[in-house]
């Protein structure tokens, strides 16, 4: 660890909050042009070409707005709170490797360097726990407004974080426990080794499907295609997580004023906003690290070879963002089209379809693995 | 199970469609308001004017039926004697005040079914905003249309001071002669108002060759139809 890797981490480090800002100034502005064109209107057109600076201006509004603060508040939970928010919803992307890395020499030492502000071997791990920790930054504003509709909001993210914070993690159990199996004692839970695993392609095969190989051998062994149901799960659980419709009860317009944050004004409310777009991408990436391949896409070697690594790296960023944000289309789609959810609906959907599924999906899938691991039991 | 799914897919592909065919198609509705104004629809009920004749005559003879038909008590007219030397209008008195508080005003066109002479019409004008309520009260020098034909608006330098709109006359169809002439007798035709003349009539009306909209009234009973209608 010298001056050059510090240098590094701290480039990584800014690296990831200039693009977590800069994606969130556009997916707001995304998703209101997306769900305007879905409901026959124009969305924002006043601020820049086609609205593309209405964030920012919005950004400037909230910046000069009044802080209110309840009198009833518990004033330092109520002003933490919205920190929490944000800094958990950055904390989160931060194992996310989002591009190829490549080696640099600098200080006459090759070093890599990676687009993942850090790499850590329990990653997975990581991201669930942060998640726990971004549901209390939720339950605390609730609590601490002092106000009943807050409340009520907070009290619902806590019933909804377990619900289906239990189904995320065993869908994951189910994908990490066929990772173990394939990568054979690598590293099983770092994001980067789950991105390479998944850049490599199926075997060619030599029995009657062999005039498939051309095809076969092109395919990357992306997790979607064994672990579909986990996928499913976590895909909804994440929607959940990140309280959007069709399951943001936490914030019921229709019911709660505006939930949790009814009572917050101004940089408090904005780190509210900043954090549920910043979750949204960070969902979305993760689906696309775990299931999709991450970065990985045709071409990246013989780009790498040809035009340099540089190039690869972008190429792979291009490849990264394509995903993720089919992830976050089908996200603001699923929020322009359905209602929300009642809330013993939530909760059936939760506790009835989604835990159930992901644990017999488990067993099944860890009954398959121990098969073709040691062969059936009586043989 | 899959009926669900397939509820839910049908209601993405509801969302989707509408998405497409906002992009693609012609399925975007709203327009973007100060910049694009939309075209009205023929009956509007706009803001009022008071007409002139061609002479530049003014209409109004201060009989105050449209105060009376007002449901909102909105109008306020005080007739007048109209000078010998000098008549304003071509009967016995004139409009010497004449008010609208359009803060009051519901648009239900009741004075303009009301007034014998045609003399108060409505436009296709609705931006009518004021930061005062002095503004919202109309008199004569907003209402009455000038002896070119032009009309008149608190505002003109405003942004939103749509003066042709003025311009437009409202759909009010009398189904008595216009200007009480003995030849349009049970002839129904648009009011001219507003300086605009004629317009041609609609659908199921008789009297398919009236002039057209930007012309002055015509004078003959030929270029009505009557004769078309007397064929039939």
């Amino acid at each position: 660890m010298d001056w050059w890797d510090f240098l590094l981490v701290v480039v990584r480090v800014v690296g990831v909050f200039a693009l977590l800002m800069v994606v969130t100034v556009l997916l707001v502005w995304i998703e209101r042009k997306l769900v305007a064109d879905m409901q026959n209107r124009l969305g924002p057109m006043r601020a820049g070409p086609h609205g593309v600076l209405q964030t920012v201006a919005d950004g400037l509004k909230l910046f000069f707005k009044e802080q209110i603060t309840p009198a009833k508040s518990e004033f330092l939970i109520y002003m933490l709170a919205p920190a929490l928010s944000v800094i958990t919803a950055f904390l989160m992307f931060l194992v996310v490797p989002f591009a190829r890395p490549f080696d640099i020499t600098l200080g006459g030492e090759v070093r890599s360097f990676t687009f993942q502000a850090m790499d850590l071997n329990i990653s997975v791990l990581y991201v669930l726990a942060i998640s726990s920790i971004a549901v209390y930054a939720v339950v605390l504003a609730g609590w601490s407004s002092g106000s009943k509709y807050p409340l009520l909001g907070g009290v619902r993210a806590t019933a909804q974080a377990i619900s289906y914070e239990a189904a995320m993690g065993l869908s994951l159990v189910a994908l990490i426990m066929f990772i173990a199996v394939q990568n054979r004692g690598g590293d099983v839970m770092s994001m980067a080794a789950i991105v390479d695993f998944q850049a490599e392609t199926y075997a060619a095969t030599d029995g009657f499907l062999s005039f498939l190989n051309p095809i076969i051998t092109r395919v990357p062994k992306w997790f979607i295609l064994p672990q579909v149901i986990p996928f499913v799960i976590f895909a909804i659980a994440g929607v959940a997580e990140t309280n959007r419709a069709p399951f943001d009860l936490v914030e019921a317009e229709q019911e709660l004023v505006a939930g949790f944050h009814t009572e917050y004004s101004g940089m408090r409310f904005a780190m509210f906003f900043l954090a549920e777009y910043i979750n949204m991408f960070t969902m979305s990436a993760l689906m696309v690290t775990l299931f999709f391949g991450g970065w990985g896409g045709p071409f990246l070697d013989t780009i790498a070879l040809s035009g340099g690594p540089w190039l690869a790296a972008v190429v792979s960023f291009g490849y990264f963002m394509a995903k993720v944000f089919v992830f976050l289309f089908l996200f603001i789609w699923i929020r322009a089209s359905f209602p929300r959810l009642r809330y013993d609906q939530l909760m059936d959907l939760g506790w009835k379809r989604l835990i159930p599924g992901a644990l017999l999906w488990l067993v099944a899938s860890s009954l398959a693995l121990a098969i073709r691991q040691f062969g059936l039991p009586w043989t | 199970m899959m009926g669900i799914i397939g509820d839910l897919l049908k209601g993405m592909g509801v969302t989707g469609r509408q998405l497409i065919a906002t992009v693609f198609g012609d399925g975007m509705i709203t327009t973007e308001y100060p910049k694009e104004f939309r075209e009205k629809p023929d009956r509007f009920h706009g803001r009022h004017v008071l007409n002139r004749y061609e002479d530049g005559m003014e209409k109004c003879i201060g009989c105050e039926l449209c105060a009376g038909a007002c449901p909102a008590r909105c109008i306020y007219v005080r007739g007048k004697e109209n000078p010998a030397d000098a008549p304003v209008s071509p009967g016995e008195r004139f409009g010497f005040v004449y008010e609208i508080n359009m803060l009051r005003c519901i648009f239900c066109a009741l004075c303009v079914e009301a007034c014998p002479t045609e003399a108060i019409t409505m436009t296709h004008l609705f931006e009518m905003s004021t930061t005062n309520r002095e503004d919202a009260i109309y008199t004569k020098t907003e209402l009455l249309i000038n002896e070119d034909g032009s009309a008149n608006h608190m505002f003109p330098d405003d942004r939103l001071a749509n003066l042709p709109e003025l311009l437009k006359a409202d759909g009010w169809m009398r189904a008595t002669a216009p200007q009480g002439r003995v030849e349009y007798e049970g002839i129904p035709g648009w009011t001219p108002s507003a300086g605009v003349g004629l317009r041609p009539p609609e659908v199921g009306q008789s009297g398919d060759a009236v002039a057209a909209p930007d012309s002055t009234v015509p004078t003959d009973a030929t270029s009505l139809g009557l004769h078309s209608d007397e064929e039939q």
